[in-house]
């Protein structure tokens, strides 16, 4: 039970269909989402009340980030932006309680959101312009010469966005639930080891305070830079020409 | 976590890896096929839920109440119009009444005055006869005592001659002695 990466342990709970800790928390984060909303709409009120008024500030921010960086046509994606960003949001919180399972820790999970961000783009992207879809590659007002060149470029970070869209969630939810565990660990060690160094405990206590704080930033910060990252490269797929 | 812990401080971040399992836990492989799977269901679950059930009422609920808004100000505007609409037929109708009134005015004063006018000129007329009138009885008059002058004076000649001589003249002679005089 010591080991700060032991919060990350996948652990079987119905063996035979695969269902995991992991499983339960997605699941948990998926009704979490859809029953708090419901619950927060069921007045349908006009004059919203403080549940209704978090849901409708949701909707209303996601909406505003994704037409800010897409234009109306980007409101197509909304459903699928939305779900990703409370789905995320909701797996970063989650695993801000003790004990809780922190879903977005995992790399397969955020590679598999990124995948599925970068496939949407992908797939959209050739349905809707065909084979003007890889004028991504090529931007306009570049000289001849340099085309070649920059169009490596361009595949090259293309490539490796889904990459570090994942990485950057995974890594930044990872690291800060282990810091947070290394130092609520050395509270206990150092409480223990002695009565000279357990007046030395507060110390890594304060410390954990306030990355926890930090923690709730971030959890909050990252679903909202998956979500910005999300939209931008949506507008690829809508806009190809630059 | 908080079991009681015998192990150094130091120690407890790299070497709590060896206790729980062999590889880092994101890395274990073995994990990633289920995760993926319930990934899948869970998030085809939440996008269809989300999109058919909670958007379509909360957007629904955003746009009922601009739509509400945008009308009550649609109405609130034509009501504007309408009353400003109303204040410009009032003071139109203000402005015709107020003309109208002073065109009767203007023609009442203008009969009346013609009407005035002919009494006036009717009074005047018949004024200028009865003068007319009077000035030719006048001047008849005139005349016809002029006409008695001549007689008189032949008569009072007559008299003074009488009584100066104690004849009285012919009446041939005074009446010369007249046109003498007169002449």
């Amino acid at each position: 039970m010591a080991s700060p990466i032991e919060q990350f342990q996948v652990k079987p709970i119905i063996p035979i269909i695969n269902f995991t800790n992991s499983s339960l928390f997605m699941i948990g984060a998926a009704g979490l989402i859809v029953g708090g909303l419901l619950y927060a709409t069921r007045k349908r009120a006009l004059v919203p009340g403080r549940a209704q008024s978090v849901a409708e500030i949701l909707h209303d921010f996601v909406a505003t980030t994704l037409t800010d960086t897409t234009g109306r046509e980007g409101m197509k994606f909304f459903p699928f932006v939305f779900s990703l960003f409370m789905f995320v949001l909701t797996a970063n919180l989650l695993g801000m309680i003790p004990g809780f399972f922190t879903v977005t820790s995992q790399i397969v999970v955020t590679f598999a959101l990124a995948f599925l961000v970068i496939g949407t783009v992908i797939i959209y992207g050739f349905v809707a312009h065909g084979l003007h879809f890889l004028h991504l590659f090529t931007p306009s007002g570049v000289p001849g010469w340099l085309l070649p060149f920059i169009t490596v470029i361009e595949i090259i970070s293309f490539l490796s966005r889904p990459i570090s869209l994942s990485l950057r969630l995974f890594a930044n939810m990872l690291a800060g639930h282990i810091a947070l565990k290394v130092f609520g660990g050395f509270v206990v060690s150092l409480g223990t080891a002695g009565i000279g160094i357990a007046l030395l405990s507060p110390l890594p206590l304060l410390m954990a305070v306030g990355l926890t704080a930090l923690e709730f930033l971030v959890a909050a910060l990252q679903a909202y830079v998956f979500t910005v990252l999300t939209c931008i490269y949506l507008n690829d797929a809508l806009h190809p020409g630059h | 976590m908080a079991q009681a812990q015998t192990t150094q401080a130091g120690t407890e971040a790299h070497g709590g890896a060896h206790a729980a399992d062999a590889t880092f836990p994101p890395f274990a492989t073995e994990t990633f096929a289920g995760q993926i799977i319930w990934l899948a269901i869970t998030f085809v679950v939440l996008y269809t839920l989300l999109s058919k059930l909670v958007l379509p009422r909360l957007s629904g609920i955003i746009e009922n109440r601009r739509a509400l808004i945008a009308k009550d100000l649609d109405e609130a505007a034509a009501m504007k119009t309408r009353a400003e609409e109303a204040g410009s037929a009032y003071e139109k109708a203000l402005a015709e009444a107020k003309g109208r009134a002073q065109a009767l005015a203007q023609e009442t004063r203008a009969k009346l005055a013609a009407e005035s006018d002919a009494k006036r000129k009717a009074l005047e007329a018949d004024l200028n006869k009865r003068l007319a009138e009077a000035e030719a009885t006048i001047a008849a008059k005139k005349t016809e005592a002029m006409g008695h002058v001549r007689g008189i004076a032949a008569e009072t000649a007559t008299a003074i001659v009488e009584r100066l001589t104690g004849k009285a003249p012919a009446p041939q002679v005074v009446e010369a002695a007249l046109d003498q005089t007169k002449a």
